[in-house]
């Protein structure tokens, strides 16, 4: 094989066990994450290349921890915050009054 | 699908608003999505209304694009050279939006067989194919299907011929792969819809094999 990965997403021949086939739903805030994506990169605002940046330095534990669209989840928001489209201030003000909301 | 509601009872109860996605109740990620797309939404980068319809129009992907794609080349051996030509155009001749990104049409011979993988990410021909499996964006498949594919395949119950080549094809962001593979064989007198139904999309991936007997009844 050739040489060390780049990073905890360089998976090509890496071990790893058998592989789950099994069909999963994508849950309706999965497919608002794809959509911000498509949305932010069709506006001009974030770049496909900087979502996969956003992603390739997470970190070997949240890479292996998070789940597909948690790592996109991560990623635009860091990449948003660089940006100054979304500010720190806002974002734990905004989570705060979503988790009043809930029943 | 995932949850565990049967639904062979009376309806005469509410039912909890999208049960799956409510099954662990709201997890930080989720509440740092809907909170950063409240933002986005409020400092009008984008519009409730736009998330919806980009959200329509990936619901309205799916493999049947890819399928009739397949289907063509093997009835059109003229379609058939401008698919792998390229196969954006190929797609948009039948009405199939690619965006930007380019789509390379891999054809499986007697000799060759092509499976497609995204070892970096996720890449995926999702214009003609939908959104990926879960498996396809997984470790397993990422990291085995490049170095052990014959094995990966025998996982999904598709055995090659002995000497058969297998050619692996590593998708990046700008340039997504999808397979066409071989008409099977008692075929011959198909018409396309009846061809269509047989190209599934783990055929298109190429960790299948289209037969004539997974036609429909």
């Amino acid at each position: 094989m050739s040489a060390e990965p780049i990073g905890p997403h360089d998976l090509g021949g890496a071990p790893a066990g058998p592989i789950d086939a099994h069909e999963h739903a994508v849950a309706h805030w999965e497919k608002q994450v794809d959509a911000m994506m498509t949305l932010l990169s069709e506006r001009g605002h974030l770049k496909v290349d900087e979502l996969r940046r956003g992603i390739e330095t997470l970190g070997a534990d949240a890479y292996e921890r998070l789940s597909y669209y948690e790592r996109w989840a991560q990623s635009m928001t860091t990449i948003l915050l660089e940006k100054g489209i979304v500010t720190p201030e806002a974002i734990p003000a905004k989570v705060a009054e979503i988790k009043a909301r809930q029943p | 699908m995932s949850g565990g509601h049967e639904h062979g009872h009376d309806h005469d109860h509410p039912h909890p608003f999208q049960p799956d996605d409510d099954a662990g109740g709201l997890t930080e990620h989720m509440a740092l999505v809907a909170a950063v797309r409240e933002l986005l939404i409020e400092g009008g980068i984008y519009s409730a209304e736009d998330e919806r319809r980009a959200i329509e129009r990936m619901d309205a992907r799916s493999p049947a694009a890819g399928a009739r794609m397949v289907a063509r080349a093997w009835v059109d051996p003229a379609y058939r050279e401008r698919l792998l030509a390229d196969g954006a155009a190929a797609a948009r001749e039948l009405g199939v939006e690619v965006g930007p990104t380019r789509l390379i049409v891999v054809a499986d011979t007697a000799e060759t067989k092509n499976v497609i993988v995204c070892t970096l990410c996720s890449c995926y021909p999702r214009w003609v194919l939908g959104l990926p499996p879960a498996w396809y964006k997984a470790r397993a498949y990422r990291a085995r299907v490049v170095v052990e594919p014959r094995a990966v395949l025998a996982e999904f119950g598709t055995q090659l011929p002995d000497g058969m080549a297998v050619r692996v094809h590593d998708s990046t962001a700008d340039m997504r792969y999808m397979v066409l593979p071989a008409r099977p064989e008692g075929t011959q007198d198909w018409d396309e819809e009846a061809l269509a139904a047989i190209v599934s999309r783990d055929c298109m991936i190429g960790v299948a094999l289209p037969r004539a007997d997974a036609k429909a009844a």
